[in-house]
């Protein structure tokens, strides 16, 4: 008994050093040892793709994979945020080119980025197709010859069966029954049987009648799945990018969108992208719903849920019906899918200038700075005359003064909404074309007319009132205040194809982790004594933990099978 | 247009509750902590005790059988550590390989091991109870911001090192798993305390239920391995020492010391069933890691925001990660980087694992921070 287990281990041990399962070793590993032929143009690719698409090389680029990875989480990304990636730049100047020069921003666009995945996914094709051929010829053949020597594998057993010509109480049945009993049990714990006739080897010397048995085929199935399912999520990452869109929209109440290209604030078209393929729809904000924690004491005034209610139409002839958007529910219209992504507050302002002319008037998109719905704003009105008028400051949703002249939003509902301004004239930068960001003012060629931080103070409004500017400069009135959200709208054909070969991968890789691939050898031959020996011999190809169980599990199928004699002492 | 607000009031009670057994287990896990310590500073003594209580038993044994049979008799025990063969401290009595590449302990009573385990367990119940009752307080997952998913985390660690100690005698990691454990506790306390209370609505969602407990589960696997392969290269160490001491390759005696200053590591199983441990934990942490952060993290970021993978922080490092332990999958399947490589691998892997806990949730910006409003 010990002397078995002690073989075990021995078995385990020299497994330790040799993980690797016999086929691709030598298909894989020993060829990226080969050092640099001779061999011409061709002899130089073919060795080329071979190192390439070994094992080492494989590893190698994962690892770069992953390494190459962690600077998109170091530095800003303009996939997520181009404004975040341009701000950086500006606050490093000398660094920042230098970055943007190696992609740093656009890491996983980047050339070297793309370049490490591609080698890998050229190299991962490399390596699938041979072993899919050489799995493929594999099932298709009869497990491998008896080996003469079945202790020498890693699991090994042996049982003698009683025979009444030997003087036993019990008879086993002659070799050839027990030969098929064998296989029906081999069969039955799932493998696959070769049975081969007793006869002489090569050399003349004596072989017992046997089988050939082997299961786990579908081990390496699983894998070639799983690294196949790969290749499709990549292509179907690819396609996707290529034909899908994305954009973004702020929608005020009341106000209808139609997907339409000019419609949107920010598009991101795919690189096959075509006008044609928005999806016909429109949508109208109705009401916006906002509901905070009003129990908790710790997290009083913390937003809960936000909910949008909407008027949605598709294609031009559909009835127009109520719908509700909310975050983590997004609305499918057509093909694509909408999203709730932000809402704020609009204060509805009427700017007039110095001759009393409107110069501007509607709703203004504030954004929210944080939880209680400080808001910033930037109001322009280029139209008015004869000075071009702005604004900046802030919206304040429940307004509380602190100390003389300084308020603060205390909470993020509308108990008390207030407008803090400062406001100034002069050449907004508007006219030359430059496109500016909505959301900053630009006071380098403006004069300062008031403002919070000067004695007299700046300007402070609430619903219904009106403010005049000094000098006659004109009026700014704030009217009411309405809501707005913030849409994203996508579409992405291959997403679906993504999630389907991503799951495909997964059930690969449980197939290829999870089945054990073994393969169990039955010899039959009849001893001196006239009783029928049965030897039996397992080897697992790569890893296999549980082989010992297996050889337990066999050998009491065995002896339920046959009247078995008791190891003999000594 | 009429909205009802669905979320339930917190029961406030009830989060006390939560709160105060939190603080018990984290304090009974100390103390369960500091018995492992024990046990593992005592090994020598535990093992010298062992040795005696064999080679007594052997020589009643041969005692008995005959002078003659007394060779094969210590065969059984024997042969495992003779490949080593090096001076042992026994003072005379042959080293005796006291685990073997099952986990299975040959007479070795470890009191004070059984009560940190014991310990363990009571401390694991009340965590358990401390977890649960969070979440029914606040009506919603009990993993919602760092120190619940520091404390649940740490649970799922807890429960994981149990259950498989049920499998296997793991008692030699416990000085690792409950230590895991005790920081996490502390971490979640000290770092990020956290009164109950609601979440903001990008987290209400049937998804996190999902994803945060796969990717728990897989941490907790993932913590496993790492101290396995820690231990296997401390291990290995040692065996190369000892083979060194076994061929008189020991000149200066710098081998033999290490061997015998390392007594600990005989409770230890060979770095050789170490590895394959680790490799069998490890494939069931990485399919847990495909499945929750990988796959249904990407669902429930398309259904959330729009894209199923952007990037964000937390997308990269889930990546990263993902990549490292396939990497090291494959390593061990490559010749030239099994063994002590491939564990190299393992233990960077989880090292990302805590960076992306511990340094990119709390410092690197992204959705997944949960800062504030929208832009
Ligand atoms: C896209 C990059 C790749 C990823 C993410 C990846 C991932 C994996 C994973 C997770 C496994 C473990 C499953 C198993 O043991 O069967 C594995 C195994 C394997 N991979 Fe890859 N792989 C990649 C590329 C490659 C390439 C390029 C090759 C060929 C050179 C390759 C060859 C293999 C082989 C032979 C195994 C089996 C190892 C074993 O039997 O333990 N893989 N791969």
């Amino acid at each position: 008994m010990s002397e078995k287990k002690d073989r075990g281990k021995a078995a385990k041990r020299e497994k330790a050093g040799d993980y690797i399962p016999a086929d691709h070793k030598d298909a894989k590993a020993d060829r990226s040892d080969v050092t640099l032929p001779s061999l011409g143009f061709v002899g130089m690719l073919r060795w080329a793709w071979r190192q390439l698409t070994s094992m080492r090389t494989a590893l190698m680029l994962l690892l770069l994979l992953a390494v190459a990875a962690v600077p998109g989480s170091i530095w800003p990304q303009r996939v997520q945020d181009a404004f975040a990636v341009q701000t950086w730049i500006d606050d490093n100047p000398t660094v920042g080119p230098v970055l943007d020069f190696f992609q740093l921003f656009d890491v996983y666009s980047s050339v070297w980025f793309s370049a490490i995945y591609l080698l890998l996914f050229i190299s991962l094709i490399g390596c699938i197709l041979p072993r899919t051929r050489k799995h493929w010829q594999h099932i298709r053949s009869a497990p491998p010859r008896t080996p003469r020597r079945l202790e020498k594998l890693p699991e090994y057993g042996a049982l003698e069966l009683e025979s009444k010509a030997a003087g036993d109480d019990a008879d086993a049945p002659d070799t050839e029954q027990v030969i098929e009993d064998a296989r029906r049990v081999l069969k039955k714990r799932g493998y696959r049987t070769d049975v081969r006739e007793a006869g002489s080897d090569a050399r003349g010397r004596q072989v017992p009648a046997s089988i050939g048995a082997e299961k786990g085929y579908s081990k390496e199935v699983g894998n070639l799945l799983f690294h196949i399912a790969l290749v499709g999520v990549l292509v179907f990452v690819a396609l996707g990018s290529m034909f899908s869109y994305r954009g973004q929209k702020i929608i005020m109440e009341d106000e209808a969108f139609v997907n339409a290209l000019v419609a949107y604030d920010n598009f991101y078209p795919g690189t096959y992208f075509d006008e044609d393929q928005l999806h016909p729809f429109s949508i109208t904000l109705n009401d916006f719903d906002r509901v905070f924690d009003r129990q908790s004491e710790e997290y009083f005034g913390q937003a809960l849920d936000f909910t949008a209610d909407v008027t949605v139409q598709e294609g031009t002839d559909e009835e127009p019906r109520q719908e509700e958007l909310s975050v983590n529910d997004p609305l499918t219209l057509g093909g694509a899918r909408l999203f709730l992504v932000g809402n704020g507050y609009a204060p509805v302002v009427t700017v007039e200038d110095s001759n009393g002319d409107v110069a501007f008037s509607g709703p203004v998109v504030t954004r929210p700075e944080d939880s209680v719905y400080t808001s910033m704003m930037v109001i322009k009105a280029p139209d008015a005359q004869p000075e071009q008028l702005g604004f900046q400051g802030m919206f304040l949703p429940t307004s509380h003064e602190v100390e003389d002249g300084l308020a603060v939003s205390i909470d993020p509902e509308l108990g008390n909404p207030q407008l803090q301004l400062d406001s100034y004239y002069g050449d907004l930068g508007l006219d030359d074309g430059t496109p500016q960001n909505v959301y900053v003012l630009d006071t380098e060629n403006l004069e300062e007319l008031n403002s919070r931080s000067a004695e007299a103070g700046g300007i402070v409004l609430e619903p219904g009132q009106t403010y005049e500017l000094p000098d006659g400069m004109g009026s700014i009135s704030f009217d009411e205040v309405i809501d707005y959200m913030a849409v994203d709208i996508h579409y992405n054909p291959g997403q679906v194809g993504v999630l389907v070969f991503a799951l495909t991968a997964l059930g690969g890789l449980i197939m290829t982790l999870f089945i054990r691939r073994r393969r169990a050898w039955v010899t039959v031959e009849t001893t001196e004594e006239g009783r029928v020996l049965v030897r039996y011999g397992l080897l697992s190809r790569g890893e296999d933990f549980s082989l010992r169980d297996e050889n337990i599990a066999l050998r009491s199928d065995f002896e339920k099978k046959w009247p078995v004699r008791a190891p003999e002492e000594n | 247009m009429t909205f009802m607000l669905t979320l339930r009031p917190i029961d406030e009670q009830l989060a006390e509750y939560s709160e105060l057994f939190m603080l018990i287990a984290a304090s009974i896990y100390t103390i369960a902590f500091i018995a492992f310590t024990i046990d593992m500073v005592r090994s020598s003594a535990t093992i010298r005790r062992v040795e005696a209580e064999l080679a007594t038993e052997r020589d009643r044994e041969s005692a008995m059988a005959g002078v003659g049979a007394a060779g094969s008799g210590s065969g059984g025990a024997g042969t495992g550590g003779s490949e080593g063969g090096g001076p042992e401290s026994g003072g005379g009595v042959e080293p005796v390989e006291l685990v073997d590449d099952e986990m299975a302990y040959t007479g070795t009573k470890r009191p004070i091991a059984n009560v940190a385990v014991a310990l363990t367990v009571v401390a694991a119940l009340a965590h358990a109870f401390a977890v649960i009752t969070r979440g029914i307080a606040a009506n919603r997952v009990p993993w919602a911001n760092m120190f619940e998913f520091l404390t649940s985390a740490a649970l799922i660690v807890s429960l994981v090192y149990l259950v498989a100690l049920i499998r296997r005698d793991l008692r030699f990691l416990g000085v690792f798993a409950v230590g895991l454990v005790v920081i996490m506790m502390v971490g979640a306390t000290i770092g990020f305390p956290t009164p109950v209370g609601h979440v903001q609505p990008a987290l209400q969602n049937p998804w996190i239920w999902i994803h945060v407990s796969l990717a728990a589960i897989a941490i907790g696997l993932f913590a496993l391995t790492f101290a396995m392969n820690i231990l296997q290269l401390i291990q290995q160490r040692r065996e190369r020492a000892m083979t060194a001491a076994g061929r008189g390759e020991d000149a200066d005696g710098e081998a033999s010391s290490r061997v015998s200053r390392w007594q600990f590591l005989r409770l230890v199983p060979s770095s050789v069933a170490l590895e394959n441990w680790a490799y069998r934990i490890n494939a069931i942490g990485f399919v847990f890691w495909t499945m929750g952060p990988l796959i249904t993290g990407a669902i429930w970021a398309e259904e959330t925001w729009g894209r199923y993978w952007g990037w964000d922080t937390k997308e990269v490092w889930t990546f990263v990660i993902w990549v490292v332990y396939a990497g090291y999958l494959h390593a061990r399947a490559t010749r030239g980087w099994t063994g002590n490589r491939s564990a190299w691998l393992s233990i960077i892997g989880f090292a990302c694992i805590i960076f992306n806990y511990a340094v990119v949730n709390v410092y690197f910006p992204g959705l997944h921070s949960y800062a504030g409003l929208p832009e």
